[in-house]
């Protein structure tokens, strides 16, 4: 029943994006990102991403403080492994639930409010957050040392079914098969396809179509006997347990909790993910996250030592120059890379890179003859966006 | 019988008294237009039926029930629908999405989460919203982008998004404003037929030539007051409408 409702597009791109996730480790070797932490990352990001999306590429309300869900579930999750038990199911479940009604929360409040405004009270939430996290709930979120595992926590579902750690910390594990390396992959990979294909079933639904109405003329929605109100909220909500479940997945790669997955800076992360990629568009978030954290992957790990060796064709007083040159966008700073690439991307691509992959399709398109175009599935964003 | 009834309205901006205690019976079936010189308090008057002014004093009646302290959605879901004066229309969206959103807002109501069946499967409000692009002359424009359209173009879209919901009343604030006269008249006869369904309709009209080949009934509105109100040609030969209004000139 639920197939029929799916276009025949819809389904092959469905396809084409699991079984380019589940090849993941394999088409992703030859750049260097075919290991599983980094793979991990990129499924959990791309959750994120996706989420953010459904707010802020449909809705258009930007909001600044997403990691504040991220972090709530983070926490969530090392509790449930604690309290209950080290399978990450009731973790990422409780995860999401408790993003979700924080989002509530805070979505009441500020979704009365709109533009920058509610860009600055989301900005303002997650602040607090952040620090309430290292001051007045340390109790809870154990403050600058982060939330972490102990031999001795109680484990309750655990303990009544037997299951006995030992002296080793334990580690979280899908019914005996361990959460690290690639089983953490591919569970987060399934996951982040079960949220690909959610936030497909939206974007296609009556109900994303009010999402986009929303951002397009709330008024206009008003006078046609729609109340916008609980659809923004219902669209913060969903976001805020996407970032939820990506956050408790992060606990679940690696059991730990701290306040600094809450900054700002964290919020802001997503906010690029989204936009680099194509926010409005159902892939692109996904490929933000990816192209985002492949790079800072990338352009971290490089010191002086491996720029010498990339400039040592040239004389060395030139050597010397490029070195200290190109060494300000590599290791730490990174970021002034990602700011570059972002000016770049806003100024040439304001659709991101989805926009940047449509252009190229019709480029060539057009020099094919325009024959094969229409045999591509169809990645462009959902067609009554308009493709732009 | 009346379906909208307007008693002793009084609306106020600072210093101003932009609506003097205004009385009105729009009579169900009919079509009535409001005339008046600029600054009068037409669209005033119509911003206190659909919830976007709240009158200081007066009562707003609309079958039955007050119009007046709820929100503009709950208004068009009792069957009020307006078109304004600028074109409001969902510009980033194609033609035949802004006409099924007012479609689904009339059939789920002001909000209903359906995200499992998709819009493909809504043969039912696709082809109601074919239809009525169909009869406002914009079909083949359906998968364009609204946003890129004419003004005209955009008018009779916000007539199509109304009409698609089959109002019990439909306001219009001037509907022709800024068309060429060839796009007025089918503009005319568009309404003329919406008419002869049994919509209920306001009009707000400087254009005489629409308001005598539409209005049944015609209230003439002067410095936030009624000052004289009945058939197209007792209007016409009022001396005090000519007065106010038309500056003597003689119709």
């Amino acid at each position: 029943m639920r197939n029929s409702s799916m276009s025949k597009n819809d389904l092959i791109l469905l396809f084409c994006f699991s079984a380019a996730i589940l090849a993941g480790p394999i088409i992703l070797a030859p750049i260097g990102a075919g290991y599983p932490d980094l793979l991990q990352k990129f499924a959990i990001f791309g959750i994120f991403a996706l989420g953010f999306n459904i707010l802020f590429g449909l809705t258009g309300y930007l909001s600044f403080g997403h990691a504040a869900f991220l972090g709530a579930g983070s926490y969530t999750a090392v509790w449930t492994f604690k309290l209950l038990s080290m399978n990450p199911l009731p973790a990422i479940l409780l995860a999401t639930l408790m993003g979700g009604l924080f989002a509530a929360l805070i979505g009441f409040i500020c979704l009365r409010r709109s533009g920058i405004y509610f860009s600055i009270l989301t900005l303002a939430f997650a602040q607090m957050s952040y620090n309430l996290a290292y001051s007045v709930l340390t109790p809870i979120t154990n403050g600058e040392t982060g939330l972490q595992l102990r031999q001795a926590d109680p484990r309750i579902l655990d303990a009544a079914l037997g299951r006995d750690y030992g002296a080793v910390l334990p580690s979280s594990d899908f019914f005996g098969i361990d959460m690290t390396g690639y089983p953490g992959f591919y569970f987060c990979a399934v996951i982040l396809i079960a949220c690909f294909f959610f936030s497909m079933r939206i974007f296609r639904s009556p109900f994303g179509m009010m999402l986009r109405a929303v951002k397009s003329n709330q008024n206009r929605m008003n006078y046609t006997g729609l109340n916008t109100r609980p659809y923004a909220l219902a669209a913060f909500i969903i976001s805020g347990m996407y970032a939820g479940l990506a956050g408790g997945l992060l606990a679940v790669t690696d059991p730990l909790a701290g306040a600094e997955r809450m900054q700002w800076t964290a919020s802001g992360e997503v906010v690029l993910m989204t936009i680099l990629g194509g926010s409005g568009t159902l892939l692109g978030p996904v490929i933000g996250a990816g192209a985002i954290k492949y790079f800072e992957n990338i352009f971290s790990s490089f010191n002086e030592g491996i720029l010498m060796k990339a400039f040592d064709f040239l004389p060395e007083s030139l050597q010397h120059i490029m070195v200290s040159i190109s060494s300000l966008f590599v290791g730490e700073g990174w970021h002034l890379t990602l700011g570059a690439l972002f000016m770049l991307i806003v100024i040439f691509l304001p659709g991101g890179l989805m926009e940047g992959f449509n252009r190229l399709r019709t480029w060539l398109g057009n020099r094919t003859g325009g024959g094969d175009g229409g045999a591509v599935p169809d990645t462009a964003p959902a067609p009554s966006v308009g493709g732009d | 019988m009346s379906l909208l009834s307007v008693e002793n309205v009084n609306k106020s901006f600072g210093g101003l008294k932009a609506l003097d205690n205004v009385n009105l019976e729009i009579a169900a079936g009919t079509v009535h237009a409001i005339i008046g010189p600029n600054g009068a308090g037409k669209s005033t008057l119509l911003n206190c039926f659909v919830g976007r002014l709240e009158p200081d004093t007066g009562s707003v009646m609309f079958d039955g029930q007050s119009l007046l302290r709820i929100d503009p959605h709950e208004i068009n879901q009792a069957g009020v629908s307006r078109v304004f004066q600028t074109p409001e229309i969902f510009g980033d969206l194609t033609l035949l999405e802004n006409v099924m959103i007012p479609a689904f807002a009339k059939r789920d109501g002001a909000f209903t989460m359906n995200v499992w069946r998709g819009v493909a499967l809504e043969s039912d409000v696709r082809a109601k919203a074919m239809d009525m692009l169909a009869d406002v002359g914009l079909s083949t424009k359906a998968q364009d982008i609204a946003g890129q359209l004419s003004r005209g173009d955009k008018r009779r879209l916000e007539l199509a998004m109304c009409l698609v919901q089959e109002p019990k009343l439909l306001l219009l604030d001037e509907p022709t404003a800024g068309m060429a006269r060839a796009d007025t008249n089918n503009t005319i006869d568009l309404m003329k037929r919406i008419a002869a369904r049994g919509v209920t309709m306001v009009v707000i009209e400087h254009d005489m030539h629409v308001v005598f080949s539409l209005a049944e009934k015609i209230s003439v509105l002067a410095q936030g007051t009624v000052i004289a109100e009945g058939l197209p040609q007792d209007i016409k030969g009022d001396p005090r409408v000519q007065e106010a209004y038309l500056g003597g000139a003689h119709l």
